[in-house]
């Protein structure tokens, strides 16, 4: 039924919108990042769209640093999802940015609700919106460095704000000592990237 | 940690009343350790199972340990319940130093204790990184039988003025299990 906004997506944006896809009653499209705010804001206004309900606003990092240069092209999606109370249908749109400072603008024009989805997009993968009134860390504190969703972000690397007690940390009582996750009780130094 | 022969406790028959000699420390870990004021430090859904433990069902108030105390300044034990994280830290920390001595400290569940399957940037691994800890109780979540036994257990350290952390013991583990388990980690650990 929502194959509805694709149509008319792909009728107002013509080449600006890249790809349409529909599986199980997902519709998804993909669009130009310098279209992002004038899709939102067509899915917002238009009557027969009329997507006035904001679901979410995330982000995927596509690279694979073991295969892929993190400088590769398209490596953040940044996808909002929609929904109209009025025709109970849905819609997700996606644009794609790159760099390691990427940039996009805000859609809290268009869903006021966004604004702290960006900022946690914004803390996770660095992705920096402009026009959001109030871009800081959401998540995580003000101290951290690098942006922990990233795939290029050690998976081991924690940087506590409290500077851990002095000892030994082994693993007590009936777990083994090599049972669990190596950040938390190893007595070896983590090996793992 | 102290010497536990120096805590005898002996009783000596004399006449109509008789009279007991004892160390004072011991004395006072007697009387400290049935009337435990907590702090509870609810962050997570271990919560949950901390509150059953608290109502009328499993009654700690049995032991002396009813009264929570939302101040710190007013409390003995601190009970960390749930994952810590890294944000929340200078919190905890903060808090364990507000309390007056003396001060005992529970890591209740997995996480707070070595942080769980939390193995990430955000979680602090285990809370004995940041503060000592005396008790610790496994469990996701851990029941509240299981709760009782880590309360008695610090009651007993406490008793004698013991300050080693100590985990509280599968009691389902069948006789044997622990000399089983160790020749299992003798195989594994070796390369």
């Amino acid at each position: 039924m929502s194959k509805l906004i694709l149509e008319r997506l792909k009728a107002q944006f013509g080449a600006d919108v890249l790809e349409v896809s529909s599986f199980r009653g997902d519709d998804v499209a993909l669009v130009k990042p310098a279209r992002w705010v004038d899709v939102a804001r067509f899915v917002h206004d238009d009557p027969r769209c009329a997507c006035t309900y904001f679901v979410d606003l995330s982000a995927v990092d596509l690279c694979d640093p073991r295969f892929q240069d993190l400088d590769m092209d398209d490596r953040f999606e940044v996808y909002v999802i929609a929904y109209s109370v009025e025709h109970k249908h849905r819609v997700r749109i996606k644009t794609r940015v790159s760099g390691d400072e990427p940039r996009l603008a805000s859609v809290i024009p268009v869903w006021s609700g966004a604004n702290w989805m960006e900022r946690e997009v914004f803390d996770m993968y660095g992705v920096h919106f402009e026009g959001h009134p109030d871009q800081r860390r959401i998540l995580t504190y003000d101290e951290f460095k690098g942006h922990p969703l990233r795939k290029d972000y050690p998976a081991n690397r924690a940087q506590p704000l409290v500077e851990y007690r002095e000892g030994t940390f082994n693993k007590l009582g009936p777990f083994l000592q090599d049972e669990g996750m190596p950040l938390n009780r190893s007595a070896a130094p983590d090996e793992r990237n | 940690m102290a010497d536990l022969s120096k805590l005898e406790t002996r009783t000596i028959g004399g006449g109509e009343s008789g009279f007991v000699t004892t160390k004072f420390e011991a004395l006072l870990g007697w009387a400290r350790k049935y009337s435990l004021f907590q702090y509870p430090f609810a962050t997570a859904c271990c919560g949950m199972e901390f509150f059953s433990t608290a109502s009328p069902r499993y009654d700690i108030a049995r032991f002396g340990a009813e009264a929570p105390r939302f101040s710190p300044r007013q409390s003995d034990v601190l009970w960390v319940v749930g994952t810590i994280s890294q944000r929340q830290a200078p919190v905890l920390r903060r808090v364990y130093e507000q309390m007056t001595e003396p001060k005992w400290v529970i890591a209740f569940g997995t996480c707070a204790s070595c942080g769980g399957f939390y193995d990430n940037y955000a979680t602090v691994p285990g809370i004995d990184k940041i503060i000592p800890v005396d008790v610790f109780i496994p469990g996701c979540p851990p029941r509240p039988e299981a709760v009782l036994d880590g309360l008695m257990l610090l009651q007993d350290k406490i008793g004698r003025c013991d300050r080693t952390p100590e985990t509280v013991k599968n009691t389902l583990l069948p006789e044997g299990a622990d000399e089983a388990l160790e020749k299992l980690y003798q195989i594994r650990m070796k390369p």
